[in-house]
């Protein structure tokens, strides 16, 4: 076999592997104030926002790259990175969908999920996001009757600067750990959601990222307020083409529930995990935070994390407010050479505040996995409980299954549990399996998703069923 | 601080007997301790209790200067009633006694092995510490097929010459095929304010069975820091007690490498706190060859202003297959001031392998104490029946029937 039909093998493994030729307008390389300038000018952005990005850069200057962290990665020439790029055809925003580039609906149709179709046949508002600009919003009228504000995060600071002003960085501050800050300084797209007082969401709102451009770190920044009474279930979805060069991936999600109000937030993560000898793949540093800022509010987060080379993310909940609810459900799955490190941090604040967090990993082939978690009841939480389970699967004798979790309690009228398990699939549910006519593989993604069942029936269903081939297809070739 | 340790190893070198190459070997680890200095909260081992912090607090400024020329009285009301045993007897840090009476002399050798420090992988600063300025390291050899007819007790004592001492000592165990320790460690503590840092090493070879109770009971206000070592051979047990309940600090640290098939290690251990007083267990169980067991049972009752924490680690290598882990840490919190944390982590890289732990904090059960005083007993001793129950739970695990006896009376627990 010669190089070039190798390639094209290489390509038929990974579905979603191809690259979509766009002339791409970009900052030039590196990291400075005049390209964080040079973002902010482009996007026409008010004086506070470019004040905003600075003080993070000023933050940035001090602060050091985390390195506690299990998965150890190359070290990262930051300089050496763009920083903003956008399809060109962006300069003139198109107002429908019919405007749109047609090599870049050509690209969502391969990823499944042709825009007009999936809105109309699905109900979902789609916002999709090519690179770090969206291109294009859907089912707004629907939204609008309700007031609900569904945009791209440059969109919402034009038109609704007092909005993005109150709550943009008052749950992930500029002044945090050194990924989120990088953000603030350089975020270039996002989605912005509003929900207004007591409305309920008609309909689940959906992004979808997408990785283009060699050597584009993509930091994109989701602000979603659920306003008194209110509700949402929002969903993120991701693919990203294949690539050699590592590829850094620095988001930073806030959600802010108030009174009474729900958030409920999926991800399903499915980026370039790298071939089968660990070159190449996504690094997904991600940062996801959400505040119970208001009394009897609810922060759902369900992932489903099967890419990317190495996952890094704890997806968070501050409950502040009191009976507020916080909860974590999450799968993730190695494979190869794939290392995540996931887990979750619940902060009690607030009286009769309540967690739960309910992981799931499985690892396979040469990967490594940790769960890595915190739960502090603060003392002035009284009444406050958290229930945590985490289970590892172990697949083989060259992976990785770690569980770490803190446990703080400072407060005599709460109540933590903790239960973590590590196992391997028995040998008897295989046998029963395959007895009864599956090959081994499929015995063994029958047992897996049974496994992952608690975690994957908190999706919505269209999610749902998307996840459950996933979980299987990521596994495939692990058996034997 | 580091002039004053600087001055004080000085004078320490001078009392000590050994050759200069050995003086090269500590002068080496005082470097490295003055270099990182007492480990602090930025240690990912110590983020619960800041030693670094506590020492700054309730001490203030040690001195590590200890005279060991002239011997101590030895006390003998500190004694424990009630059971035959052997004595060991630390006054000060000073070994006054060693006392093997009931037990046959050629099955025993203790020599004294200053030159030979005891040294691991990890990065520690407080082993360092101690390895500097330690002024006898004790090997006790335990021959083939000898078990000692009665236990041996440790007597940690500290009397009223010292304040704001740091006290290093350090034993080395070896026990042959076959042999089999009962080792209590007892501390009575006649001073305050002094921090003490003590260091075994436990060699057990095939078929060895090593079993250490660690009593810290009586109320005093100085820090303690304790690290065993233990390093097993094929189808060898080591079971250690902890009772942790006097000093104002105590930390025990338990590192217990599995190396050959079917040996088995138990950690259990009993918080029993109150007023300022900040403790922790931390234990690491290093399954590396097939077969292997560990089982951990930590409780904690915790008071007013009392602050317990829990790290325990298994490790299981890839080569580790059929290891079974077992790790559980419980804890009652008394008082909206009582704080309890746990971090009980999981390694693992071998998949047949059965491993799991647990943990559960909160306060006493409501619904219990309901049941209690419907049948006639006050609030305070509903609580306290709970609380004997609760404990005996681990004490119950001790296997030898004598010791766990009079470990029960130490603690007061009704059956």
């Amino acid at each position: 076999m010669d190089t070039r039909e190798k390639d094209i093998e290489k390509l038929k493994d990974y579905k979603y592997g191809f690259t979509t030729d766009i002339e791409n307008i970009k900052a030039p390389k590196g990291l400075n104030e005049d390209v964080i300038k040079f973002i902010s000018n482009i996007k026409k952005e008010p004086k506070w926002m470019l004040d905003f990005r600075l003080k993070a850069y000023e933050r940035l200057k001090i602060l050091k790259e985390p390195n506690w962290q299990k998965p150890k990665y190359p070290k990262i020439d930051y300089q050496d990175l763009y920083y903003y790029s956008a399809p060109k055809s962006m300069k003139d925003k198109p107002k429908s969908l019919d405007e749109l580039d047609p090599k870049l609906l050509e690209t969502y149709k391969k990823l499944g999920i042709p825009l007009q179709e999936q809105a109309r046949l699905n109900g979902i508002a789609v916002d999709a996001v090519f690179d770090s600009v969206s291109v294009a919003t859907t089912f707004k009228g629907e939204l609008t009757k309700h007031g609900i504000i569904f945009c791209s995060m440059s969109e919402a600071i034009q038109k609704h600067p007092e909005l993005v002003k109150k709550y943009l960085g008052t749950v992930i501050p500029v002044t945090d750990h050194f990924f989120a800050t990088l953000n603030s300084a350089v975020f270039t797209d996002g989605s912005f959601v509003y929900i207004p007082e007591g409305v309920k969401c008609p309909m689940e709102l959906s992004t979808y990222f997408r990785i283009n451009a060699s050597e584009t770190g993509q930091f994109e920044r989701t602000l979603i307020i659920a306003d008194k009474g209110s509700y949402v279930s929002y969903l993120e979805g991701c693919t990203a083409p294949m690539r050699d060069e590592n590829q850094l991936h620095a988001a930073n999600v806030e959600l802010i529930a108030l009174d009474d109000a729900e958030i409920k937030y999926s991800t399903v993560q499915n980026w370039y995990p790298g071939d089968e000898n660990g070159k190449g793949g996504i690094y997904n540093f991600v940062t996801k935070r959400g505040l119970c800022k208001g009394k009897n509010s609810k922060i759902s987060w369900t992932q489903v994390e099967t890419g990317s080379a190495i996952t890094w993310k704890y997806p968070s909940c501050i409950l502040k407010g009191d009976n507020s609810i916080g909860e974590f459900y999450s799968i993730a799955i190695t494979n190869n050479h794939q290392k995540a490190d996931t887990g979750t941090k619940m902060i009690h604040l607030g009286k009769n505040t309540k967690s739960k967090i309910i992981s799931k990993g499985i690892s396979a082939g040469f990967s490594d996995m940790t769960y890595r978690g915190l739960v502090d009841i603060n003392s002035k939480a009284k009444n406050s409980s958290n229930y945590t389970q985490c289970d590892s699967l172990l697949m083989g004798n060259k992976c990785g299954a770690h569980t770490v979790p803190y446990i703080k309690n400072k407060n005599f009228d709460s109540n933590i549990a903790h239960e973590a398990t590590t196992s391997k699939i028995s040998e008897e549910q295989l046998h029963y399996c395959q007895q009864r006519g599956l090959n081994p593989e499929e015995a063994v993604g029958l047992i897996v998703n049974g496994f992952c069942k608690e975690v994957l029936q908190q999706l919505p269903m269209e999610f749902a069923v998307e996840a459950q081939k996933l979980v299987g297809i990521s596994l495939e070739g692990s058996v034997g | 601080m580091n002039e004053q340790l600087q001055l004080d190893f000085n004078k320490i070198i001078k009392t000590l007997k050994i050759s200069e190459k050995e003086i090269q070997l500590k002068k080496s680890f005082l470097k490295k301790f003055i270099q990182n200095g007492f480990p602090n909260r930025k240690q990912e081992d110590w983020k619960f209790l800041d030693i670094s912090q506590i020492i700054k607090k309730n001490i203030g400024d040690l001195s590590f200067f200890n005279d060991y020329s002239l011997p101590n009285k030895i006390d003998t009301s500190i004694f424990v009633n009630g059971l035959e045993h052997n004595k060991i007897i630390f006054i000060n840090g000073r070994i006054e006694k060693i006392d093997f009476n009931y037990e046959d002399k050629n099955q025993i050798e203790i020599n004294d092995e200053i030159g030979k420090n005891i040294t691991f992988d990890t990065e520690n600063s407080l082993i360092d510490l101690n390895n500097a300025f330690t002024n006898k390291v004790f090997k006790i050899l335990i021959k083939k097929n000898y078990s000692l007819k009665k236990p041996l007790i440790i007597y940690h004592s500290i009397n009223d010459k010292i304040k704001s001492k740091n006290v290093n000592l350090s034993l080395n165990f070896e026990l042959e095929e076959n042999s089999c320790l009962r080792l209590i460690d007892y501390f009575s503590d006649n001073a305050e304010k002094n921090f003490l840092n003590i260091l075994y090493n436990f060699n057990l070879k095939k078929y060895s069975i090593l079993k250490n109770y660690k009593l810290d009971k009586f109320r005093n206000n100085n820090l303690k820091y304790s690290f065993n070592n233990i390093e097993q051979d094929d189808n060898s047990i080591s079971e250690t007690f902890i009772l942790s309940a006097g000093s104002d600090y105590l930390k025990n640290e338990v590192n217990c490498n599995l190396n050959g098939e079917y040996s088995s290690a138990f950690v259990n251990g009993i918080f029993s706190l109150n007023e300022n007083q900040q403790h922790e267990i931390r234990s690491t169980i290093n399954h590396l060859v097939e077969n292997t067991k560990s089982y951990q049972l930590i409780k904690s009752v915790l008071g007013k202003n009392s602050k317990s924490a829990y790290q325990g680690r298994i490790f299981v290598d890839s080569k580790a297959q059929k290891t079974d882990g077992y790790q559980l840490s419980k804890a009652i919190l008394l008082d909206e001031t009582s704080e309890f944390n746990a971090k009980p982590e999981l390694e693992i890289y071998a998949d047949d392998v059965k491993c799991s732990h647990g943990s559960a904090s909160g306060s006493l059960n409501e619904d219990s104490i309901f049941y209690l005083m419907s049948r006639g007993l006050n609030y305070q001793q509903s609580k306290e029946l709970l609380i004997n129950g609760f404990l005996l739970d681990v004490v119950e695990k001790i296997t030898d029937p004598e010791i766990r006896n009079l470990i029960k009376n130490i603690i007061e627990l009704k059956e």
